[in-house]
């Protein structure tokens, strides 16, 4: 062996190890140069036969060539799995424009969607959820607010009977004499402040009524709430439930047998009022019902539609869609 | 309460146009409703006399009059209408004219030139139809304006009156609270004692004195009962809603609107000896002047004559002793009835009445006797005859007791600062008597507001004339505390956006059904039944939710749709020995394919297993499944899903004959499922993880088909082996190898040792012990 030989090792490696296009046929001809009986190997084992002092150099040269034909070697190796895997990314690539292996698309009904609102919006100043019975008693329907029988208040309500005792709820109210009943039971309040959002019954069916349709009812009852708070709370809810800092709110006095004073609240739109609930100071007589020393406490208490809401934020036009359940106008709000 | 606006400025005439008015009403309580004008605009349109008429020489129908409006020369006009005649008084639109619709220029009618044109009741827009000029009184003035003549420059306005404001159900009423608002002065139409012109008295006898406190009336002799009511009787009457009937009538009506008193004229001929104010005896009838003959309860307070009743007190006259074109004497009945004994009254005989409406809210009982003497002398003006003396049974007249209102109370509910003065001035404006100290009012209510009875009266009274407008929204102020936020009860949210990430769409579906669906779908032969329904397919309150999901999946699938997720949350009711319950449920319809149609996969009808994971990521995989029978239900594919050892709902594929009925092409998958059990979740509590491997061992037995997978998991678990860590189901295999009526379980065991890694004789060991234990139980054989 000689240095000849030597220097022309990894010119061929080089031409051998290009040759090769997959990684078995460059592991062979690996083997042909670093194998067992592969030329370096070879020009290693050749070593020995050299004097002591002959050997270092030609071993110094021989691991330089040896560095040599491995860089080579793994360059190509390097060269040849990129290539496959490009090729194998290729041969994989999809059209992700496929759609989906889906559930197919579900959704909350527009109804549920301002329920939640109202509930997250109210609960970041402390309001609880508080629910009560749909099939009510004529007492907690009207007597305990303050609507005697043959009032003619009771004239306004459209009621549902079940039997002499029992009706559909027609509004949420009621819900504030059981909360209130059962605060004074176990003595966790007042100070109280709930909404008890839920479905109420009227007899009445035409394109701007249903016979079942979804209020809220808001209470607050604490030693220094007042009329100006009760306008400020309204006016901030729906500040922030229509994403609008200019909605003004305003009140017209009105008539509730359940709050003195009473007024019709009506919001600010497009240039005119629209008309979205009623509101008061809650009356002494209801405090009186559950035990509440009117002296002491006031509340207000207000009911918003939940329907009208949901309308005048989606910009739904008729009433009868939230309860046609037609999947094509529930599936805009999924 | 509709009443024409001319009106009511006859009593008190702000300096403000109709629309602030208007404006001012609705913000102080009185809610305008509607206000229309009575007359569409037009303008320059006078009396107009023709003062002679020619045929017109090119054509039949038409004539030339000379129209005399006032002016030195009369006008030539060229007119079709039939009634023209000469003598007749009618509107004449001068040139320039601007009418409803079109406006009059000089013109040339067939060759003729016409400077006007005469008009109809249709042209100017006060009526739908007419068949020629309209025709004015001959003492009417010729130049006079139309409008003004006819007093159209005129509005009804509709005030949607709460039940509290009866003082408001007048023209009266009304004015006082306007010059409240505004500071207008009140004129009050004069009233006179009506002189009298006989002695004659109808006895009266008041046997109910707390029903009926104040009761008046008198004789008028002589009256002429066809006498015409006068045009501007009939407007206001019109413009307020009320027909004209005839003058005696309308003349009640008039005075009812005009003072809010309700009054009655009897026939005074068909009126046999005492009258009597009593409640009806028992199933004593009555006829009514509606036509409508109605059997009586003894809590309807009636006026009698010797013969029996002859009037449901404040609510109707009857038939019997109506005024008729022949009367000529009558007895005018003016009275106080007592709002407890009106109320409810009318409603239960099935309809209302302007008397009853007033009656049962409350009437000014210190103007009786002034509504008497207004109607007397009305009457006597327009019908003539002769008055009597007043008959007047007075008792004990409702007390006002006097309220009082503090200071710091009243600026404490508002949440604002007044002035004692402002207050005493807002009190001054509404006519209340009232004393003062430094910091309260004693305040006197008047007798026609029903509505001030308490503080609470007297904050709102101040609170409506400061304005709403003027209490500023200011933000509460309280302490914080932080809401309660428990971690084992979920909100009801969970479940919803559950199953909207499944692909169920929520609906909102009626809490009341048809009856069919409560028999038909849930076995319910006793339901819930309204007392007066909207409609026969809403009677009766559902005691599940399906009937809901399938009435809307058939309404989609007549709009094309063929794959349908549904769920609903809401109550389910039923009744119990001390009234009604309620629960909340949670109910889901599957329909159509698994999955929307799709290049991927093969399409495949749901089925109970595809729900079977809905229903379960609902549990929190912790529901059992028993087989059970429902009668909605496929009876073979039915289970009751079982929740720690609790039956909380179903899960099933709806029964054949149920699709059939409703004329469903595929099948539908339907479960329902109580809320409350499905909210209650346990606080996690750590437990250590084994660190050392698990062991997997499979374990395939053959049993018979009637063998559930469900005994077989508990039987395993049953063992109470501890170094089991689970056992699961992974392949179910019947067919070639298995005998008929067999299948072939596959379970994967999984064990973990805690302590040390499980050797092959342990983990054999279990797995014997496994075998043997469903062995011996359910006969399982090794396969």
């Amino acid at each position: 062996m000689t240095m000849q030989n030597l220097e022309q090792i990894l010119p061929q490696a080089q031409r051998d190890f290009a040759a090769c296009d997959t990684i078995q046929d460059l592991e062979q001809a690996k083997s042909r140069y670093l194998g067992k009986s592969g030329l370096l190997t070879e020009q290693l084992k050749g070593l020995g036969k050299l004097s002591a002092e002959e050997r270092p150099a030609a071993g110094a040269a021989i691991n330089v060539v040896k560095q040599g034909v491995e860089d080579v070697l793994k360059a190509r190796r390097d060269s040849i799995l990129n290539a496959e895997q490009a090729k194998q990314l290729a041969n994989e690539s999809i059209d992700v424009t496929l759609p989906a292996r889906s559930q197919g698309k579900g959704g909350l009904h527009p109804v549920t969607l301002t329920m939640n609102r109202l509930e997250q919006i109210f609960h970041s100043i402390g309001f609880e959820v508080a629910e009560g019975p749909e099939i009510e008693t004529d007492f907690y329907n009207f007597t305990a607010l303050n609507i005697p029988e043959d009032h003619p208040a009771r004239a306004m309500h459209d009621t549902f009977y079940i039997d002499d005792q029992h009706v559909l709820r027609t509004h949420t109210s009621p819900v504030q004499v059981h909360y209130m009943q059962n605060a004074m039971k176990d003595k966790s309040g007042p100070p109280l402040k709930i909404i008890a959002p839920g479905r109420v019954y009227r007899v009445d069916s035409d394109a701007t009524h249903s016979p079942m349709f979804h209020q809220v009812e808001g209470l607050w009852v604490d030693e220094e709430v007042s009329f100006a708070n009760l306008k400020g709370v309204v006016q901030d809810f729906l500040q922030r439930f229509f994403e609008r800092d200019d909605l003004q709110v305003r009140f017209r006095p009105s008539f509730f047998p359940f709050t003195e004073p009473s007024a019709e609240m009506d919001m600010s739109w497009n240039g005119g009022w629209l008309e979205i609930g009623g509101c008061g100071m809650v009356h002494p007589e209801v405090f009186r019902h559950v035990g509440i020393d009117s002296e002491k406490y006031r509340g207000f208490a207000f009911g918003l539609g939940v329907e009208r809401l949901t309308m005048l934020r989606y910009g739904v036009n008729d009433l009868r869609l939230f309860f046609n359940n037609d999947l094509r106008f529930l599936q805009q709000f999924g | 309460m509709q009443f024409s606006e001319n009106w009511l400025r006859q009593f008190v005439n702000p300096a403000i146009d109709s629309e602030a008015l208007s404006h001012a009403l609705t913000m102080t309580g009185l809610e305008v409703e509607e206000m229309q004008a009575v007359a569409a605009a037009f303008s320059k349109v006078v009396v107009g006399e023709i003062v002679s008429a020619e045929k017109h020489p090119d054509a039949d129908r038409l004539q030339l009059l000379c129209v005399d409006t006032g002016e030195a020369e009369p006008l030539q006009i060229v007119c079709g209408a039939p009634n023209a005649r000469v003598g007749l008084k009618a509107p004449c639109a001068l040139v320039g004219a601007e009418l409803p619709g079109f406006s009059i220029k000089q013109a040339k009618v067939r060759g003729v030139e016409s400077f006007g044109m005469m008009c109809s009741a249709k042209e100017l827009g006060l009526s739908e139809e007419s068949s020629g000029l309209l025709e004015l009184p001959a003492d009417t003035r010729v130049g006079q304006d139309i409008r003004e003549l006819l007093d159209l420059d005129d509005k009804a306005i509709t005030l949607k009156l709460t039940p509290n404001r009866c003082d408001c159900l007048s023209i009266l009423g009304v004015a006082r609270d306007v010059a409240a608002i505004t500071g207008a002065d009140l004129h009050l139409p004069r009233i006179v004692e009506a002189k009298l012109g006989h002695q004659a008295q109808q006895t009266v006898t008041v046997k109910e004195s707390t029903a009926c406190p104040l009761y008046s009336g008198r004789l008028i002799h002589g009256v002429n009962a066809h006498a015409k009511t006068p045009d501007w009787m009939v407007r206001s009457l019109e413009r307020s809603g009320l027909r004209s009937i005839s003058a005696v009538v309308d003349i009640t009506n008039y005075v009812l609107l005009e003072l809010g008193q309700p009054m009655h004229a009897f026939d005074a001929a068909k009126l046999h000896g005492n009258i009597e104010v009593r409640y009806a005896s028992p199933k004593e009838k009555l006829a009514l002047l509606n036509e409508q003959t109605v059997e009586l309860d003894a809590d309807m307070l009636v006026i009698a004559d010797d013969d029996g009743a002859i009037a449901l007190a404040g609510i109707m006259g009857g038939a019997s002793t109506a005024v008729s074109d022949a009367t000529t004497d009558i007895f005018l009945e003016c009275a106080f009835f007592s709002p407890a004994v009106i109320v409810g009254r009318a409603r239960r005989l099935g309809f209302s009445t302007d008397s009853s409406y007033r009656f049962e809210r409350g009437v000014d009982f210190a103007n009786t006797l002034q509504a008497l003497e207004r109607a007397t002398g009305l009457i006597l003006e327009i019908c003539g005859g002769e008055a009597g003396p007043v008959t007047e049974v007075l008792n004990a007249l409702p007390q006002r007791p006097p309220v009082k209102l503090r200071m710091n109370r009243l600026c404490s509910v508002l949440g604002i600062e007044l002035d004692i003065a402002v207050v005493a001035e807002i009190f001054r404006k509404l006519g209340f008597d009232f004393q003062q100290s430094d910091t309260d009012f004693t305040v006197m209510p008047p007798s026609y507001r029903f509505d001030i009875a308490i503080e609470e009266d007297l904050v709102e009274e101040v609170a409506r004339l400061h304005g709403y407008d003027n209490i500023p929204a200011i933000a509460p102020r309280a302490d914080l505390h932080m809401l309660p936020s428990s971690e084992t009860r979920l909100h009801r949210a969970v479940l919803r956006n559950t199953l909207a990430a499944s692909g169920y769409q929520e609906i909102v579906s009626y809490s009341f059904v048809d009856e069919s669906w409560e028999r038909d779908l849930l076995g319910n032969d006793g339901p819930i039944r309204l007392k007066n329904p909207i409609a026969s397919d809403m009677s009766v309150m559902r005691s599940g939710l399906w009937g809901g999901l399938l009435d809307t999946l058939v309404y989609n699938l007549n709009r094309k749709q063929d794959r349908v997720r549904l769920f609903e949350i809401g109550a389910s009711y039923a009744a119990v020995a001390d009234g009604f319950t309620e629960t909340q449920r949670i109910s889901g319809l599957a329909y159509g394919d698994a999955v929307p149609e799709q290049w991927a996969q093969d399409e495949r009808e749901v089925d109970f297993y595809d729900i079977k994971a809905d229903v379960d990521s609902l549990t929190h995989g912790a529901a059992t499944y028993v087989a059970e029978e429902h009668p909605a239900l496929h009876p073979g594919q039915s289970a009751r899903v079982m929740l720690n050892g609790e039956a909380v709902g179903w899960l099933g594929k709806l029964h054949p004959k149920w699709q059939q009925h409703y004329q469903l092409p595929r099948g539908v998958i339907l479960f329902e499922l109580d809320v409350a059990p499905l909210l209650a979740r346990k606080l996690v509590q750590y437990s250590e993880v084994g660190k050392f491997p698990p062991v997997r061992r499979d374990l395939a037995v053959v049993v018979d088909e009637k063998v559930t997978v469900q005994e077989l998991l508990d039987t395993m678990k049953a063992t109470g082996i501890s170094l089991l860590s689970d056992v699961a189901l992974f392949d179910v295999y019947r067919g070639k190898g298995i005998a008929e009526g067999k299948k072939s379980l596959a379970f994967l065991v999984l064990m973990q040792d805690t302590q040390k890694t499980l050797t092959d004789v342990e983990a054999d060991e279990v797995m014997a012990k496994l075998l043997d234990a469903i062995a011996k139980k359910h006969h399982a054989e090794l396969r």
